[in-house]
């Protein structure tokens, strides 16, 4: 707090100086964008927001490869699947903070709900691109309810969970923005927002695997069980925490002048990668359960099932044993590659279900065409540079001056 | 004997359910059966059919589509077609001699999955048969084309402002009592419009006539849980060029169970979380003061 008597002789900046561009002026700030990162962003964004508006100007099947048979690609596998299961360190770190009371992992709440909301919000986006009809996504819910539809589920929980996770950011908002009132009352709603974003993640995760309940003829047997549900519920704990370990070891690396140094980063991942070793363990059996349970055992000696091995064996026993190594030994870096290659693993999961293993059995095969690749890599490059403006400015990786606790809530 | 309050309650239960459960289970019946008097369908008798194809330009002409493209015969049974946004019905060539066509357009289903998959009811079941597409409330997610097993929905690709399409049923046409166009041009026969019932009751009398040469199986009788086209014919049943892996239930049943477990989800995750969230902050704050939570239980 300065004084008065101080006040005046500090040149007053203004609010933008202040607020956007990092107490620079305008100019100077426009010269520190001048980096090879943001160069590479945007190129990619200078091909990717053109193609985009050609999406939308000549349709889906001047854009895409998408058939009559193939009528989900990358845009639901990846950007929609994928970036869900991906968020799901948003209620994951908050549920384990909040409602279990383990401080240890407090500094990694902001970062992972701020993960969550723009996994969500570039997951919603790239929907938005893959809609034939995006500016009816209000119609089921307002006034067209499709009840027995998993998808109406979907999207109303969706919907309302982007609203959740936007107000369980709102103190952080409100600290870059000086408004402690306001703030004093968004911290009041956070114990009401964790319970309301687990309930609606538990529903949302697991019934994006319910959707292909309805495909027992097209999905391969060995992906297809009725406990696909539970599949995509548990292994999206998983891909939360590990997308948590990936993301903060990046992010302490990427903003060490903004990351608060006390914070235990090591120790914060191997505390995570034993609970991502448990998780993954459970759904390793789970899924062997699925495989029993169906009477599937003799699939395995086909090619789809070999690839069903690498998924079950490569990218979900292995982290899982990985994991329980590293953490006990202690081995930081182990920990952090086996996050990778576990947020690469529910990746594959995730497009086996919606396009690999889709259409198994007939001759049309869907491959993604540049277009949708590139439009894929726009978003994830928008949510990435998002992430980084919002981090640059908001107390997010540290605790606000004035709010010394603040990364307590 | 002795009215206490246990016993009252058994034979308060018991007489409740013996009152109740007739009536409830009569009453169910009747609604099913009074919905299935009122559902209408077509039987294809794949025997009768010549190939002429009129039911295709019929329907081009009810749907205004620009219709499957019309070659000699020979050249247009070479290949099986397949419906698409500009044709809801096509005929192919199943068998050669004799010879024998099928007609394919959408199943109307009794239990749609593409219905029950649509999350705006763009896709709609009509209590007397045609599934219909309310073409204003599709947000286009293609879910319906993931869920048909028929493959039967069909989307506008190549618009910037696409639609599903598919057969209608002529909807339409049967609401101010016409048949459905396809049905009303046939010439040979192989085309029944009529009620579902009786139908099925034609067709087992075809099945089970003397000397008979039908595959004992009317297709679509009980497939998905039954269809509004139904087919008969004397040819395998693997031939026709339907899907004989789609089971006899509703694809609605599929997904029962995971939108049973929605109202547990709402109501045991805010208790179960709230209390464990009471526990843990009480630990937490016992520990502060440097004590362990456990101690403090045994002074309360």
């Amino acid at each position: 707090m300065s004084s008065p008597t101080t006040a005046p002789a500090a040149p007053a900046r203004s609010w933008a100086a202040d607020k956007l561009f990092l107490g620079l002026s305008f100019w100077e700030y426009a010269k520190s964008l001048a980096t090879p990162g943001n160069f590479v962003a945007g190129l990619i964004m200078a091909v990717g927001l053109p193609l985009m508006a050609y999406r939308f100007i000549f349709g889906l099947g001047a854009a895409t490869n998408l058939s009559q048979t193939n009528p989900w690609g990358i845009w639901i596998g990846f950007d929609l699947l994928s970036g869900v299961a991906l968020a799901a360190g948003g209620y994951t770190l908050a549920t384990a903070v909040y409602i279990f009371g383990l401080e240890k992992y407090h500094a990694v709440v902001r970062p992972a709900v701020l993960t969550g909301f723009l996994g969500y919000l570039f997951a919603v986006l790239g929907l938005a691109a893959d809609l034939g009809r995006p500016w009816n996504l209000p119609v089921p819910i307002v006034y067209s309810f499709g009840g027995p539809s998993v998808m109406f589920e979907i999207a109303w929980c969706v919907v309302l969970y982007l609203t959740v996770l936007f107000m369980e950011f709102l103190p952080p908002i409100f600290e870059w923005l000086g408004w402690p009132k306001a703030r004093l009352w968004a911290v009041r709603m956070t114990i009401g927002l964790t319970v309301f974003g687990v309930m609606l993640s538990t529903l949302h995760q697991s019934s994006l695997g319910a959707l292909f309940l309805m495909a027992p003829t097209k999905l391969h047997p060995l992906w297809y069980s009725p406990f696909i549900p539970a599949y995509f519920f548990i292994s999206s704990i998983a891909a939360g925490l590990s997308m948590v370990i990936v993301e903060s070891a990046l992010s302490h690396r990427a903003f060490q002048s903004r990351a608060d140094h006390h914070t235990d980063v090591d120790g914060i991942a191997l505390g995570l990668a034993r609970g991502a070793s448990i998780v993954l363990f459970a759904y390793f059996f789970v899924k062997l359960q699925g495989i029993a349970d169906g009477g599937r055992w003799a699939m395995l000696a086909t090619p789809y099932g070999y690839w069903f091995l690498v998924e079950m064996i490569g990218f979900i026993l292995l982290p899982s044993m990985l994991f329980a190594y590293g953490a006990r030994h202690s081995r930081v870096a182990l920990v952090r590659w086996t996050a990778a290659w576990t947020v690469l693993g529910i990746v594959v999961n995730r497009l086996n279900v919606s396009v690999i293993a889709m259409n198994w059995n007939v001759p049309d095969r869907y491959v993604p065409s540049f277009m949708e690749v590139w439009i894929s890599i726009t978003l994830v490059t928008l949510g990435v540079s998002t992430f980084r403006w919002i981090v640059n400015r908001m107390p997010v990786l540290n605790a606000h001056p004035e709010y010394p606790d603040s990364s307590s809530h | 004997m002795k009215l206490n309050r246990r016993t009252f309650f058994k034979v308060a239960g018991t007489a409740g359910a013996v009152a109740l459960a007739p009536a409830s289970k009569a009453g169910a019946t009747s609604h099913a059966e009074a919905l299935a008097a009122g559902r209408r369908g077509v039987l294809v008798d794949t025997t009768k059919c010549i190939g002429c194809r009129a039911c295709e330009a019929a329907c081009a002409e009810a749907n205004v589509l620009a219709g499957p493209a019309m070659p000699d015969d020979a050249a247009v049974f070479a290949a099986p077609r397949k419906t698409d946004t500009a044709a809801f019905t096509v005929v192919n060539q199943r068998a050669a001699s004799p010879a024998r066509f099928v007609k394919q357009q959408c199943m109307h289903c009794i239990e749609p999955a593409c219905a029950s998959a649509c999350l705006a009811r763009a896709l709609d079941k009509t209590p007397t048969g045609p599934v219909v597409y309310h073409k204003d409330r599709c947000l286009g997610c293609r879910y319906c084309m993931v869920a048909c097993p028929f493959g039967v929905p069909k989307y506008e690709y190549d618009k910037a402002l696409p639609y599903v399409r598919k057969c209608t049923f002529c909807a339409e046409r049967q609401a101010k009592g016409e048949a459905p166009a396809c049905t009303s041009v046939c010439p040979s026969g192989a085309l029944t419009f009529g009620n579902r019932n009786e139908l099925i009751e034609t067709a087992r009398e075809r099945l089970y006539a003397k000397g008979s040469s039908y595959v004992r199986h009317i297709y679509g009788e009980n497939e998905v849980g039954g269809t509004s086209w139904m087919y008969i014919t004397d040819i395998p049943i693997e031939k026709l060029g339907l899907p004989t892996d789609v089971g006899s239930y509703a694809y609605s049943s599929l997904t029962q169970a995971s939108l049973a477990a929605v109202p547990f989800v709402l109501t045991l995750w805010p208790p179960l979380l709230m209390g464990i969230y009471s526990f843990s902050k009480r630990r937490n704050e016992v520990e502060a003061r440097g004590g362990s939570a456990r101690e403090e239980a045994d002074h309360v």
